[in-house]
């Protein structure tokens, strides 16, 4: 979890707005490196998965945090 | 006259008239469908098998049986919407009470394979209901069932019919008491003037099935080739070629549902939406979920009898500056 090099609070946001902000912001770490978002709109959940699909990004998993849930994604290209 | 719009029904469906029941809704037939099987299979097991991208009532008949101690187990659909025949049929056991497959999707349109599925639960005995909502009125029903439900409003016919078909030989109890109507299997009288209207909708649909179908699957096929070349970033969803005649529906990335759903209002297109901003409990549809497709900027267009194709090219008209007027306003164009 330590090794995110970017950290983004979407909490409160609801959906497509932390999409959004992952997709505005991903340029900001090198190839490779992992993004934390942290959300807790329900369509999270199934929206950062299918963002990375199409925009060949790695959907690296989900991890509870505290009254929401942290998404990790790998920028790929 | 009771029995003349049960035979026509029957005959529509193609099942003899005493395996037909009229219902309060289509609601109240899933339910009786579920819960009818699970309570006369009671001795075999508690096991009942349900896809996971079932209509709602379907879902909520599993939870009541899950709730009373029953097991659940639910099987999981491809990005398409469709669960594959052999993960169903591994799911079947000798304890397995029901197996409960829709005929087609509600929101995305996908056909299932029921007829592969329900040759699977013929193996090992197990009866199959069929949620065949979408489909009776619209296209050929699958041919391997025991148990139907369906709801006279999805066929053209007025709100509050549902139709039960329970096959001959298929152990069912009603979870009722039981009294004169229906063959006990649906208590109280029944809404004759209702039940007539439900009768001369299906016979008429049935009529022009197959040319209504063949028009409007033609408009489908237009919005599914058409929405991603005019729009950037918008999938197309459930399966192009095993699906429903009449629906088709997609997600707009960056793009709220709920917002693309007013804005197509104010068009004059009447959409509906699986974005969970559209629903009242603020959470995604269970099928898009189900599918892992984005859950955002979702629109379900079913066409009806009076879609003319006029109607479909001005909707392909409008949805793209619409959509990117949307994704200018929360700074999204272009990501």
């Amino acid at each position: 979890m330590s090794e995110a090099a970017l950290r983004i609070d979407a909490s409160g946001q609801l959906c497509p707005l932390p999409v959004i902000e992952l997709a505005k912001r991903i340029g900001e770490v090198e190839i490779g490196s992992l993004i934390e978002v942290v959300a807790d709109d329900p369509a999270a959940a199934t929206d950062f998965p299918a963002w990375c699909r199409m925009r060949e990004q790695e959907f690296v998993g989900a991890v509870p945090a505290q009254n929401a849930t942290a998404y990790l994604i790998r920028r790929l290209r | 006259m009771l029995d003349g719009a049960r035979a026509a029904v029957a005959d529509v469906v193609g099942v003899r008239a005493e395996e037909v029941t009229f219902c309060p809704s289509g609601t109240t037939a899933a339910h009786l469908a579920v819960l009818g099987s699970l309570t006369a299979r009671r001795r075999v097991g508690a096991s009942y098998v349900v896809s996971a991208v079932e209509h709602s009532c379907v879902l909520a008949a599993a939870r009541r049986h899950a709730d009373d101690g029953g097991q659940v187990t639910t099987i999981g659909v491809n990005r398409t919407g469709a669960v594959d025949p052999e993960e169903y049929a591994a799911a079947l056991r000798a304890d397995t009470a029901l197996a409960s497959l829709q005929s087609a999707n509600h929101e995305v349109g996908t056909v299932q394979p029921v007829d592969e599925v329900g040759a699977a639960c013929r193996e090992l005995g197990v009866p199959i209901h069929v949620d065949a909502a979408q489909s009776v009125g619209r296209t050929p029903l699958p041919d391997t069932w025991d148990l139907l439900s369906a709801s006279a409003r999805k066929w053209g016919g007025p709100t509050g019919v549902g139709m039960l078909v329970v096959r001959r030989g298929v152990r069912w109890r009603s979870p009722w008491p039981e009294d004169e109507h229906e063959f006990g299997r649906m208590p109280g009288p029944v809404p004759l003037p209702l039940v007539l209207a439900a009768a001369a909708a299906l016979e008429a649909r049935a009529r022009e099935q197959e040319r209504e179908a063949t028009r409007l699957s033609g408009l489908v096929d237009l919005i599914r080739a058409e929405l991603p070349r005019r729009i950037p970033d918008v999938e197309v969803l459930g399966d192009p070629v095993r699906r429903l005649p009449h629906l088709v529906a997609f997600s707009c990335l960056y793009v709220a549902g709920e917002a693309l759903q007013t804005a197509l209002d104010r068009a004059g297109f009447s959409v509906s939406s699986g974005s969970s901003c559209s629903s009242s409990a603020l959470t995604p549809s269970h099928v898009l979920e189900a599918m892992g497709v984005l859950t955002h900027g979702n629109v379900r267009v079913s066409l009806h009898g009076g879609v003319a194709d006029e109607d479909v090219a001005r909707f392909l008209e409008v949805l793209p500056p619409i959509v990117e007027d949307l994704r200018r306003t929360v700074g999204a164009q272009g990501l």
